[in-house]
């Protein structure tokens, strides 16, 4: 898997000082959803359901062989076709068989960061498929060929007047629509899509393994399409995504909801059992769910990284994240981005692909107080950090810089000499060319030392 | 009570008129105050880049210069962080007993005048004076110190101001803050941009200070004052000659 993700340091920093408009964008987007989901925690119990949430995903992690095949056997029973991905390619090759199957000219998508994952929309289009988004943002998107910056909201790394320019500019819109004139215009081209697809193509948020259940929310209804107007329906559902009993699902998709737009629940909640059975039944003529791994159980395995795995991908850590509020989701650099993504991708891609992400936050912790389901982000994140120390993956500066911090601060006589010295360059000239000193520098004003160090005042004696 | 004061790397150097103010502060509500003169670092920064062995050196360190005390009192509430909830895995080398007995008698400054002193009247110096918190993220998060120093601040006779953006993050992370300069400094910028009028901004942490004063000293800065805990309750304390 080719990634972005080694330039981080260098794209971060740029998005930061040339694109003062996707900041703004991000941030006042990401500030608007943590407050709704700040306040819908309010509502409720929240730290009870959040420790419900968990132990139901732990309880499913660490029976996951069991549950994944109650949930094929009930899949099957219900009459849909339960298929198995391994990894990406695997995946890609299964979809594309049952679209070569029917022929598929054309199909219509639901938002799916697993689709984004396994690079889906790409390999249909190789094979002469129309692939059209129907998510209002992943449409915008994909008209300006971008990958989502964020897990529920893929273009909020757009202002509005970058979608009105587009939207003139691609469906002839004029020029100060307002964003009601602006959707209208997308659901004219995608209601002709949806007509027209032989087949749908959607994620998965949930899948029941008692019932065979896969649930979707969303808020635009065109999930719900997708998965009832084409003659076939495909779900793509990461394994980590089963849940055991219908009794479970009731409160994640409250709980899901909370976290991630602030509603009590979303729009629309659509529950796949199945194919229609009957003639003038709603409903496709064939449903599919494909059960993808890609790395999932490579993280299972992992001492630490295996909580990851209870992420129901809400996007609440990316939306408190004081990080990803200033960069949004591209400089990351991979699919899933922010805090979870700093943690996620490590163990899907391998800790050197993935590097330096678990570098990339200041250990705030806010993403661990807004998770649903509890991951303890900030430790996780330190947990890679120590892996990448120990294979080698760190710079060496930082290698070297540490092992002399940890050797001075041994000789209490040598670490206060080496204090004075240090804080006393900090404050000239000298400092701006130093490693750390400098790039401190560049965008603050040098640091004030004090005149005396507190051990010399103590020495004097405090009055 | 006899307190050990870990003064601190940061305070050491750039803050040691708070770290005096903490030994005035805390010897003007009876407490016996030494200072360890061995101590140097508590190893956080080695523990968050994730080198455990660096990190259990100076926290092996730690643990032998601050062993005869009845409790330990930080200017910092990361570093209080760090010794509190981390010291007993780091120390390894089969003395994280010797690390969690340490953590259990180690607080912050404000915390340990709220819940080891049980003070949260201080005086009235601060008669009259506008504050706005910040929360450093340690301190908040990992010690859920919430109200702590807004407590005490008003405790003091401060005016506490509500700011929109106290609990995040000022950018400052320890090596992120040099690691990715851009990005840290913005955080501190959405921080400033929202600060409501006031005369001090607090914090129990120096490393936030140096973040949030060096950003605001950069151009385009206002001209509030960033004033550590231990310094604002020394002045609420309101007993000695301004």
């Amino acid at each position: 898997m080719r990634t972005r993700i080694s330039e981080y340091a260098a794209r971060s920093e740029a998005f930061v000082r040339d694109e003062p408009e996707v900041r703004e964008a991000v941030s006042g987007a990401t500030r608007v959803f943590d407050e709704k989901r700040r306040r819908a925690y309010g509502e409720v119990d929240a730290e009870a359901w959040r420790r419900w949430a968990e132990r139901v995903k732990n309880h499913l992690l660490t029976h996951l062989d069991d549950y994944l095949a109650e949930a094929e056997a009930r899949l099957e029973a219900n009459g849909a076709r339960v298929h198995w991905a391994g990894d990406a390619a695997e995946a890609r090759e299964i979809v594309l068989s049952l679209a070569a199957r029917l022929p598929a000219a054309s199909v219509v998508k639901g938002k799916s960061m697993l689709t984004e994952e396994i690079g889906l929309n790409p390999a249909l289009e190789r094979a002469g498929i129309e692939v059209r988004e129907t998510d209002l943002g992943e449409y915008i998107l994909q008209l300006l060929e971008e990958p989502p910056s964020h897990i529920v909201g893929p273009a909020i790394h757009k202002s509005l007047r970058q979608v009105r320019d587009l939207f003139a500019e691609r469906l002839g819109t004029a020029p100060g629509s307002d964003p009601d004139d602006l959707a209208r215009a997308a659901r004219d081209v995608l209601r002709d899509a949806f007509m027209n697809a032989d087949m749908g193509i959607t994620g998965g948020n949930f899948l029941v393994a008692e019932t065979g259940t896969v649930a979707l929310i969303e808020n635009e209804g065109n999930i719900r399409l997708a998965t009832s107007l084409p003659r076939v329906h495909v779900a793509l559902v990461g394994i980590e995504k089963l849940l055991p009993r219908m009794s479970d699902l009731a409160g994640f998709l409250q709980l899901t909801s909370r976290a991630a737009t602030g509603q009590p629940v979303g729009t629309f909640v659509s529950l796949i059992q199945g194919p229609a059975t009957r003639p003038g039944d709603d409903g496709p003529e064939e449903v599919h769910v494909v059960l993808v791994d890609n790395g999932r159980t490579d993280v299972l395995r992992h001492e630490h990284a295996w909580e990851a795995l209870r992420c129901v991908r809400c996007g609440a850590c990316l939306n408190t994240c004081p990080v990803y509020r200033q960069t949004g989701g591209h400089a990351y650099g991979w699919v899933y981005s922010g805090p979870i993504g700093s943690i996620l991708d490590p163990g899907l891609l391998g800790l050197h692909e993935a590097m330096p992400l678990p570098f990339a936050s200041s250990l705030c912790g806010a993403c661990a107080d807004a998770c649903p389901v509890r991951i303890p982000i900030p430790e996780l994140l330190l947990a890679w950090r120590r892996e990448a120390r120990q294979q080698g993956l760190t710079p060496w500066r930082d290698r070297v810089a540490l092992a002399g911090l940890a050797a001075v601060a041994s000789r209490p006589g040598l670490y206060r000499v080496a204090g004075r010295t240090g804080t006393r360059i900090g404050g000239t000239a000298l400092a701006r060319r130093l490693p750390m000193l400098g790039e401190w520098s560049r965008d603050r004003a040098p640091p004030r030392p004090s005149p005396r160090t507190f051990r010399e005042i103590w020495r004097e004696g405090i009055e | 009570m006899n307190v050990a004061l870990f003064v601190t790397c940061l305070a050491d150097h750039y803050f040691a008129e708070a770290g005096a103010d903490a030994v005035r502060l805390l010897r003007h509500l009876g407490c016996e105050v030494a200072f360890p003169e061995a101590q140097t670092c508590c190893g956080q920064p080695a523990w968050n880049a994730g080198a455990t062995a660096e990190a259990a050196r100076m926290a092996r360190h730690t643990v032998d210069v601050l062993a005869d005390s009845e409790a330990v009192v930080l200017p910092s509430g990361s570093c209080a962080t760090m010794v509190r909830k981390f010291y007993p895995r780091v120390v390894g080398g089969g003395r994280a007993a010797e690390g969690a007995e340490l953590a259990a008698r180690t607080f912050e400054l404000g915390e340990f005048i709220v819940h080891r002193l049980g003070v949260t009247r201080l005086g009235d110096g601060l008669a009259g004076r506008r504050v706005a918190v910040h929360q450093g993220c340690h301190a908040l998060r990992e010690l859920r110190l919430e109200t702590e120093p807004a407590v005490l601040l008003e405790g003091a006779g401060a005016e506490v101001v509500p700011w929109e953006a106290a609990d995040e993050c000022c950018g400052f992370g320890g090596l992120f803050s040099v690691k990715m300069p851009a990005v840290s400094a913005a955080m501190a910028d959405r921080k400033l941009d929202g600060l409501p009028e006031v005369d001090w901004v607090v914090s129990g942490d120096p490393g936030c200070l140096l973040q949030l004063d060096g950003r605001n000293r950069a151009p385009g800065g206002s001209g509030v004052e960033f004033v550590h805990l231990a310094t604002a309750l020394w002045r609420g304390v309101g007993a000695h000659a301004d």
